[in-house]
């Protein structure tokens, strides 16, 4: 069992149901404060989805330069398992420990369904439950989850695996090379759009797909 | 006192959709010879004291982190 912090930002939505996600995987999860120094010792830290600061300026803005961000930053560069999702995606984009950026969905709609991935990339610190091209069924809610970068970045990721998952049948907000996550050279952080921790109990969501990330954190922590 | 204003616009390769909708509001509304709109964002900022160059330097490195991601943002700071 490892223990798992979720950060909870002015605006989170998500915080709850990654803790209950990361619980239902068999971990310890411990909540962590955006105006915190420290994190707690946890093993790996979740950043969830929501509107934090209200997405004042651009979403994950102002997240960036919550107290709390040092330590994730630092962590994740010593190699601390890191999972964004929906708007922590898009403050680990604005962090610059992930790169590209994440814009106003191409048709303009705020888009809510259950969407098909391909998991690209099983070897990452989150993705290590699921095999290479495994397809799963997940929910996904974003106004602002359209991602974009410039062909090189584009380019660099496709070649060095990096793509984590990719839309399928849908491509919902436009994303360039329909890319719904990736993850950094190091493969220990992960920015997602869509949300694993809804799809964890059979009987909510569309299935369980979703637990697999937060199952095998495990097996990489000290790793 | 000084006012700076920073003009932030997203580049022009990245898609604006909501500059796009509101191109086609317009000839919805009556309006005809617009051919594109794009939208950004505009900062007013009061600055204590002179405009000196480590002043400056620090606006851009205002306006380069905070109110602009270089990803997607070109800005420009304009001293009134």
């Amino acid at each position: 069992m490892s223990r798992i912090g979720v950060v909870t930002f002015p605006g989170s939505l998500d915080d709850v149901d990654a803790r209950r996600a990361v619980e239902v995987a068999g971990h310890e999860a411990v909540a962590l404060w955006h105006g915190d120094h420290d994190l707690r010792g946890v093993d790996a830290v979740v950043l969830p989805g929501g509107f934090s600061y209200g997405d004042y300026l651009r979403c994950g803005a102002i997240s960036r330069f919550a107290p709390v961000m040092r330590e994730v930053v630092a962590g994740a560069e010593r190699g601390l398992p890191v999972l964004g999702i929906c708007n922590g995606f898009q403050i680990l984009c604005e962090s610059h420990l992930l790169p590209g950026a994440l814009v106003r969905n191409q048709a303009m709609r705020f888009v809510c369904r259950d969407q098909r991935l391909r998991v690209e990339n099983a070897a990452t610190a989150w993705t290590a439950s699921y095999q290479d091209g495994q397809e799963i069924v997940v929910p996904l809610k974003n106004g602002e989850g359209c991602y974009v970068a410039d062909e090189r970045t584009l380019d660099r990721l496709e070649g060095e695996g990096r793509v984590v998952a990719r839309y399928l049948e849908v491509n919902p907000n436009g994303s360039m090379r329909d890319i719904a996550g990736i993850t950094n050279d190091r493969g220990n952080v992960v920015g997602l759009m869509p949300h694993p921790e809804h799809a964890v109990e059979p009987g909510f969501g569309p299935g369980t797909d979703g637990l697999g990330f937060f199952a095998m954190v495990e097996t990489l922590v000290g790793g | 006192m000084a006012r700076v204003v920073v003009d932030v616009m997203l580049k022009p390769e990245i898609l604006d959709p909501q500059g796009k909708a509101v191109a086609g509001a317009l000839p919805r509304l009556g309006f005809a010879g617009v051919s594109d709109v794009r939208q950004g964002k505009r900062f007013e900022l009061e600055v204590d004291g002179d405009i000196t160059e480590d002043r400056l330097a620090q606006l851009h490195e205002i306006a380069g982190t905070l109110l602009s991601n270089p990803v997607i943002e070109d800005y420009e700071v304009h001293v009134s």
